[in-house]
């Protein structure tokens, strides 16, 4: 037996048929897709100068009506807070439902549909539904991002709920407490500090995905980054962005700061 | 030839880990050193390849001195060297192949490390140390895959595919169990003897140290403070080695207090 | 003898801040600049606005289609391309693959102004510099990408096991090779997750880009509601909700298949 002088890897596809069938897709794709792109290279040019234009409009960061921001960064905070006390309220019966070990079947797939639905739909199109429904302003921001702390909290809380030690459960039924009483004495304790814990994330998502929903009209921050860009303010949008980047570090922050002592 | 002349190494400001050693190595085939956890075994071979900075002294080897080397010079004076780890330190995703020619990613381009496409030499040289240390059958399978003898194996050939002067091997049968461990060692012995390789073992077994080496040093407390046959090596020698503070280091400490 | 739940302290901090919550929504419900009589009227408008939206319309499917599939490509390109941006900017701002402090300031630099501004307001400043359409749209999702993609591969980079790049390091390969063959497959796994995870979310963030004119099936969606055809956007709503549960299960099977 002679020693061999060559060695390939194996490849991660083993049947070359499919490996290079695999290479093909992929090629076609690339090329179909990013080839067909429309590159417009006068309007790319153009954009570059355009570019230009807006950063040099943007310097220096003008913060002449910081008023103005401080109203919409306050609003945005406000629409946070009732969205997150509100998402709470409503994620807890609704994880209750979508708990696989004491929710019924029916019941149960009711729950995880209705939070699948709250979190496919990106908040600016929930969003921009609510403010054709109810007006521009605060109140399409707050309903919205409602939503979108119940598709978080409901989803995490039924996880919780479904690894919960279920000897407190048992312990109860034993004694004939009735099922409320099993439920809140059972249950809700432990999960309770998860609750919190997920509250205070919730509300920094909130608080930045509230200046985002603003650009669609729903209230805050973000419907004054988006009036200044409207207004071709450049200076004063990049103020305002700053802000926000500051505002979300901050807050980043501060609620990791107090989730790492909670535990 | 390995010459260690006053090698001191001090970790941050406490104190040092080794201290003023003097070794030199020639013509025995395999040497182990023994001591208690923490003598100072792993940091003086970590020196030797500078994967640990010595505080000061000098190391020479086959006329290279290693402390003063820049860092594209100790790269090459560091492929001279081979060294065999406790955790085989295998990139367990690899295949055992690629782990095995990760020895020679110093000698070989880019572009040929990064295609997997190796010399054939090196290719060869593989497939004939991996079929004397009985692994060759396992080239394409992922490392992970492999119980810790072959592991260790794995380990061994990645270090000989260096074409080493000298091969270190850092308690490299502390991971497994007897039988294997017994293995390797007979397997680090045959090797340093048919390679005319000269090795350096860190060992806590102090029972095969003595079977298998040529010569056994003692440290305690970063000194050297037994260096000989392995048949000079008796209970009370054994007990310095591994219970007493050397009488040195009782004097300093006296001073201290 | 008592029994109580709580320790005294206890009992006083967890007072403290349900009343300091309490205190916070009093002030926000306070001052919120809503009219009331909408509020209570919501429910109302929202019922009406979900008549007029059944049955859904499929009339336009196939420009749906179309631009659901434009859709797909946006998040698809640009989360290629943003993985490919994120390596380096991953490896220089890893505590243990930098090269230099300044690198590290760089990289950390270009993760937080990138995961800062979120995709809707890059994709305003990119339509306001390239003109509406796709391009602006994946300039836009690949700018977030890279901060998200960087952060994480970076975390990714600096829980490795150091072992076998010591190993690597003793047979004397140069900094390249270590990365190469030390650090690359044991970040591989992480690797494929994390992209895998943000084309997922690019997925969805795609769907609302042409709502600020930066291409994909938002910009269908906004066309219908400023035409009030609420029939049409129900039909939009539910292919992107069909966009998204495919997604969704696609990455999962991808997932399991690459891990």
């Amino acid at each position: 037996m002679t020693t061999p002088t060559t060695w390939r890897k194996p490849p991660f596809i083993a049947s070359p048929v499919l490996r290079w069938a695999f290479y093909i897709a992929v090629a076609i794709y690339l090329v179909g897709t990013i080839g067909t792109l429309p590159i417009d290279w006068e309007r790319a040019s153009e954009g570059l100068t355009r570019a230009g234009r807006i950063f040099s409009g943007a310097f220096p960061p003008s913060f002449a009506r910081s008023d103005l921001m401080i109203t919409g960064f306050m609003e945005s905070l406000k629409i946070a807070i009732l969205a997150t006390v509100l998402g709470l309220l409503l994620s807890v019966p609704l994880a209750f439902m979508a708990a696989r070990n004491i929710a019924p079947k029916p019941v149960y797939f009711v729950g995880r549909g209705l939070f699948i639905l709250a979190r496919s739909f990106h908040p600016v199109i929930v969003a921009i539904i609510f403010v054709k429904a109810v007006g521009f302003g605060p109140l399409a921001g707050a309903l919205t991002l409602t939503i979108y702390s119940i598709g978080f909290v409901a989803k995490l809380l039924a996880e919780r709920i479904e690894e919960i030690d279920f000897g407190q459960v048992e312990a109860l039924r034993s004694v004939g407490a009735p099922y409320l009483v099993t439920m809140v004495y059972a249950i809700v304790p432990q999960i309770m500090p998860r609750l919190v814990g997920l509250g205070i994330y919730q509300l920094d998502s909130n608080l930045r995905a509230s200046a985002v929903v603003g650009i669609v009209g729903a209230g805050g921050i973000g419907s004054t980054l988006a009036n200044a860009f409207g207004r071709y303010d450049y200076d004063f949008a990049l103020a305002i962005t700053m802000v926000i980047v500051g505002a979300i570090l901050i807050s980043e922050a501060v609620s990791g700061k107090i989730r790492k002592n909670m535990t | 030839m390995l010459e260690i002349n006053n090698l001191v190494k001090r970790y941050g400001k406490g104190a040092p880990v080794l201290k003023d050693l003097n070794l030199s190595v020639q013509g025995e085939q395999l040497m182990s050193i023994i001591g208690s956890s923490g003598a100072g075994k792993s940091t003086l071979l970590r020196c030797i390849n500078r994967l640990v900075e010595p505080t000061s002294g000098t190391i020479t080897l086959n006329g290279t001195e290693m402390t003063t080397l820049g860092a594209k010079d100790l790269r090459r004076a560091r492929r001279r060297v081979g060294m065999v780890f406790q955790s085989f330190n295998l990139v367990d995703r690899l295949t055992v192949m690629e782990n095995v020619q990760s020895g020679r990613l110093g000698y070989i381009s880019t572009w040929a490390a990064i295609t997997r496409r190796y010399p054939a030499a090196d290719i060869e040289r593989a497939f004939e140390l991996m079929e004397r240390v009985g692994i060759a059958q396992y080239a394409n399978k992922r490392a992970d895959e492999l119980s810790g003898g072959e592991r260790q194996r794995v380990g061994v050939v990645r270090a000989l595919m260096q074409r080493p002067e000298i091969l270190l091997a850092d308690e490299p049968t502390a991971s497994l169990d007897p039988k294997t461990s017994e293995q390797i060692m007979s397997l680090l012995r045959d090797l340093a003897n048919e390679l005319n390789l000269p090795v350096i073992i860190n060992i806590h077994n102090v029972t095969e140290a003595k079977e298998f080496s040529d010569r056994i040093v003692g440290m305690r407390y970063g000194r050297i403070i037994f260096d000989d046959k392995p048949a000079a090596l008796d209970a009370a020698q054994m007990d310095e080695i591994y219970a007493g503070t050397p009488s040195q280091d009782r004097q300093d400490m006296g001073a201290v207090a | 003898m008592d029994w109580a739940r709580y320790t005294p302290a206890q009992r006083m901090k967890r007072y403290g801040a349900f009343f300091g919550v309490a205190l916070l929504v009093t002030w926000a419900l306070g001052s919120i600049d809503v009219i009331w009589e909408w509020v209570w009227d919501a429910p109302v408008q929202l019922a009406d606005l979900f008549t007029r939206m059944v049955p859904p319309d499929p009339t336009n499917l196939e420009t749906i289609l179309w631009a659901t599939w434009e859709t797909i490509n946006i998040a698809t390109i640009a989360t290629m391309i943003a993985v490919v941006l994120s390596l380096p900017v991953a490896l220089i701002s890893a505590q243990n693959t930098t090269p230099n402090v300044v690198c590290l300031w760089i990289g950390r630099f270009i993760l937080v102004s990138s995961r800062s501004v979120n995709t809707i307001i890059w994709a305003l400043l990119f339509v306001a510099i390239f003109g509406p359409g796709i391009i602006a749209g994946i300039i836009a999702i690949m700018f977030r990408s890279i901060g998200f993609l960087g952060k994480l591969l970076g975390e990714a980079i600096e829980e490795i096991d150091h072992a076998p790049v010591e190993a690597l390091q003793a047979c004397g390969a140069s900094r390249f090779r270590v990365v190469l063959y030390g650090i690359v497959p044991q970040v591989m796994p992480a690797f494929f997750a994390i992209s895998i995870l943000r084309w997922d979310i690019n997925l969805r963030e795609s769907t609302v880009l042409g709502l600020v004119g930066a291409g994909g099936i938002g910009i269908i969606l906004q066309g219908a509601i400023d035409t009030f055809q609420w029939q049409e956007v129900s039909m939009v709503l539910l292919t992107i909700l069909a966009l998204v549960i495919v997604g969704e299960v696609i990455a999962s099977a991808l997932r399991k298949k690459l891990l």
